[in-house]
């Protein structure tokens, strides 16, 4: 036995590696032009950029990991915003009641979601997007734009900091940790690998492959709808356009395959996504300060992220 | 001990009663009932689609039977979900690989049934339990931490096997475990089952290898075209009557065909000089038209790594390579296909076969790659190769994943004699072939040869390359052992394929 053989596969190393790398150039350029690209100022907007699309992928990951997609993620974000606003309507005192309901929402949807797939066997892709049409149909029906209003308490999350760290920050890390140990070290994690990663040897290895992939869906559900919270305590007000406003379906998938998942299921690394995340939030980051077109700011989005997982490809390979 | 003996030996342990299966309206079991006594080693034989994966994936509560029931101690049982059959203490090792390529050793090893401390797995136990369960099997060349995907096929099987064992079935069911190893690992497999079998444990034992079903059945149930032939004692018959029983018309002991009349006269067609990369050095071989070239070698000696070089695969890092007398760079299969070169890998499923796809399709797809010839001329030749490998022509419609495992081995085969390759590797072209079929292959192969194609054939079965080979490499560590001449016996090739 090498010792090759012995390194885990879809490891996330390399996409950190490019993180750093990333910011370096970032540092070095802000630098030339005269900026400091790691004053704190600065850093805490990249960090609090990554929340909203930190807390969708993460949730993102589970289910390719699992084999399976979520399409309907960006619409979530809306109605749990909504919700959330909505239920807590300016009161402090249903601040409780409306995170529950919101959080209630995105599971509800996950569960339809991989009811959908497991129960009536639709293609995860096409399920998904059903789902997601569902969902904007009704927010568009109901709402046109901000609606309610969270009180100023909860706003806390979105603009306080503690010791210099952003609270919500704090919350991402949590859920990140949460689903890590979720991943990789429950025998739900071990099991979500197997489903995605060959669903027929997991079924004959006595694995109940359908509870895997609902349980996987309703967990994306939550994920997306406490970005949602996150966005609607920052805006001080949910509104249905802004999970679609942020991309967050296709962005999650990005930095899912980004961060070196097979978007195929069953290989990749969670913190490999957040390595992603964090890679996206500093290009925007540098984008901004240089005012860059927004055309131009798509298309070097769209560079790297086909050229990072080339270079993963090709490492791969050799 | 009175375990097995104190229960009454008549009693079926477990009972098929009546069973039939129908996939799409084809009917695979047609009322095929057996019973499986306690202790006993239960050999399932039958060609190639016969039914006998399938009626095991019923057994293990993979597939839920259309009509009839199985019974387990004479009471009925339902499975509707592998777990349920498991833990009745049911066992199935798959034909076909069912390990995570991605995941480690231990993680296979143990995937549904992870233990687990306060809610967290609980590795270091998977761990060592999965090196005592390796130890256990006389396994010692992989480790839990492996992935499974560095592991050789034969290392794998190993891992399936121990993985079967894990939760200490009372039933197990063992559908060609033979297939991809070689004479030694299965004499060690053996003394494990033995072992096993004397303290209690049942097993159901499928094998195209009859000389492994009279070494270690008790009895021996026969299926054709889905229904039960007959279940008899091993002792009260022949080979020749087993072998009647499964074809169901007399088949003349099986000889392999006979050589060409004078091998290595031909011109040469391969040849390889210095050639190495990382895996295989300094090979070097010539192939002639005509010739039948023997690679044998224990798993892990290089052979199939020596046949990805020359496919262009992992090609040739030193050394040149010629064929047909000028120098050619095999860089990607695509270039060995161009030169003339077919490769018929060991793994099917991963390497030969678009699996979704019409059989037919995957037959001609190595063919179409090349821009070959025009398909209705193409299909005609193609079910004319089908039937001479054992194929029905049916068969060629079938979506490839839903074939049975040796049909499949015969459509990879088929694809590269559509392609009119000078030069032939063969690695296990046999595998998992029923007797019939192999008769067939073989006599496929010999005129081949005698058509001016070189073959190079790697094979785990000695008997299979005693038979068929003009010459007769081994291979050790990477490198080219020895030669032998055609005739040379079993301790011959052993004493060059084992490190001294
Ligand atoms: N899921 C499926 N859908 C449709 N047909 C199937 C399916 N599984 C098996 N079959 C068909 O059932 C028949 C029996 O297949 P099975 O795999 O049981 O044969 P087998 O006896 O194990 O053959 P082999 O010796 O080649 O492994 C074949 O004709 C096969 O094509
Ligand atoms: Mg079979």
């Amino acid at each position: 036995m090498t010792a090759a053989a012995h390194r885990h596969v879809g490891s996330s190393r390399p996409v950190w590696l490019v993180l750093v790398l990333l910011f370096g150039v970032a540092w070095l350029v802000v630098a030339l032009d005269g900026g400091n690209f790691v004053a704190l100022p600065n850093l805490q907007n990249i960090a609090q950029s990554s929340v909203a699309l930190g807390l969708v992928a993460v949730g993102q990951s589970l289910v390719v990991l699992a084999g399976s997609l979520d399409l309907s993620v960006a619409y979530v974000v809306s109605v749990s915003a909504v919700t959330a606003s909505v239920v807590m309507n300016g009161s402090a005192a249903d601040i409780p009641l409306g995170l529950a309901a919101a959080l209630g929402v995105g599971a509800v949807i996950g569960l339809g979601n991989g009811a959908v797939i497991v129960g009536l066997r639709v293609n995860p892709f096409i399920a998904t997007l059903g789902m997601s049409l569902v969902v904007r149909g009704i927010l568009n029906a109901l709402f046109d734009n901000f609606a309610g209003a969270v009180p100023d308490e909860f706003q806390a999350l979105g603009y306080d900091a503690v010791a210099g760290v952003p609270v919500s920050l704090f919350l991402l890390a949590a859920v990140v940790a949460g689903a890590w140990l979720l991943l990789h070290r429950t025998r739900f994690g071990y099991h979500v690998y197997a489903v995605g990663g060959n669903i027929e040897a997991a079924r004959a290895s006595g694995i109940r492959t359908g509870r895997v992939v609902l349980v996987a869906h309703v967990l994306a559900g939550v994920c997306a709808a406490a970005s949602g919270v996150f966005l609607a305590s920052r805006l001080g007000a949910g509104a249905p356009w802004v999970g679609p406003d942020g991309g967050y379906d296709l962005e999650s998938i990005a930095a899912v395959v980004l961060g070196g998942t097979a978007l195929a299921g069953g290989r990749g690394r969670l913190l490999g996504t957040i390595a992603a995340v964090l890679m996206l939030a500093v290009l925007d980051s540098v984008f901004n300060q240089f005012q860059a077109n927004a055309f131009v700011q798509t298309l070097v989005r769209g560079v790297i992220i086909i050229g990072a997982v080339a270079l993963y490809a090709f490492r791969e390979q050799s | 001990m009175t375990s097995a003996a104190g229960l009454p030996s008549i009693r079926g342990l477990l009972s098929v009663r009546g069973v039939s299966k129908a996939f799409a309206g084809t009917t695979v079991l047609d009322d095929v009932s057996m019973d499986v006594r306690a202790g006993e080693v239960h050999a399932v034989v039958g060609e190639n689609g016969a039914g006998k994966s399938t009626l095991m994936k019923v057994v293990a509560g993979l597939h839920q039977p259309d009509g009839g029931e199985l019974a387990l101690d004479g009471r009925v049982v339902r499975f509707q979900h592998p777990r349920q059959a498991m833990a009745a203490g049911i066992s199935l090792v798959h034909q076909e690989f069912s390990l995570l390529p991605d995941r480690t050793v231990a993680e296979n090893v143990f995937l549904g049934r992870e233990p687990t401390r306060r809610l967290r797995v609980d590795r270091r136990a998977m761990i060592s339990r999965t090196a005592t369960l390796l130890a256990e099997s006389g396994v010692d060349n992989v480790s839990p931490h492996s992935l499974v995907r560095r592991l050789s096929v034969a290392q794998q099987q190993n891992v399936e096997i121990t993985k079967a064992l894990v939760h200490r079935p009372r039933i197990l069911v063992l559908d060609e475990p033979t297939a991809a190893l070689a004479p030694h690992e299965v004499d060690a497999l053996f003394a494990r089952l033995r072992a096993m079998v004397h303290r209690g444990l049942t097993v159901v034992y499928i094998s195209h290898r009859l000389s492994e079903v009279f070494q270690l059945a008790d009895r021996v149930t026969v299926l054709k075209d889905g229904r039960v032939v007959d279940t008899v004692d091993i002792k009260s018959i022949t080979p020749a009557d087993l072998v009647r029983m499964m074809v169901g018309r007399e088949l003349s002991n099986h000889y392999f065909p006979d050589r060409a009349t004078d091998p290595g006269k031909g011109p040469v067609r391969l040849q390889v000089s210095g050639g190495g990369n990382d895996a295989v050095h300094d090979i070097d071989l010539a192939l002639r038209a005509g010739d039948i070239v023997g690679l044998a070698g224990l798993d892990g000696s290089g052979r199939s790594e020596l046949a990805r070089a020359l496919f262009g695969v992992q090609p040739f890092t030193r050394g040149t390579v010629q064929i047909d007398g000028s120098t050619r760079r095999l860089t990607s299969p695509r270039a060995a296909i161009r030169a003339g070169i077919g490769l018929l890998t060991a793994d099917r499923k991963a390497e030969g076969l678009a699996l979704p796809l019409p059989a037919r399709d995957n037959g001609l797809l190595a063919a179409r790659a090349l821009g070959g010839r025009v398909a209705s001329a193409a299909v005609a030749a193609l079910v004319e190769l089908a039937v001479k490998v054992g194929l029905r022509p049916e068969a060629l419609h079938r979506e490839s994943r839903l074939l049975s495992g040796g049909n499949q081995q015969k459509v990879v085969l088929v694809k590269w004699l559509a392609t009119d390759a000078r030069v032939y590797l063969f690695d296990e072209p046999t595998r998992g072939v029923d007797i019939g079929a192999k008769a067939g292959i073989h006599d496929l192969m010999r005129q081949l040869a005698a058509d001016g194609a070189a073959i190079l054939m790697i094979s785990s079965e000695l008997p299979e390359i005693i038979g068929m080979s003009d010459r007769i490499l081994v291979m050790r560590d990477g490198r080219i052992a020895g030669h032998l001449p055609a005739g040379a016996g079993e301790p011959e090739i052993m004493a060059l394929a084992v490190p001294a």
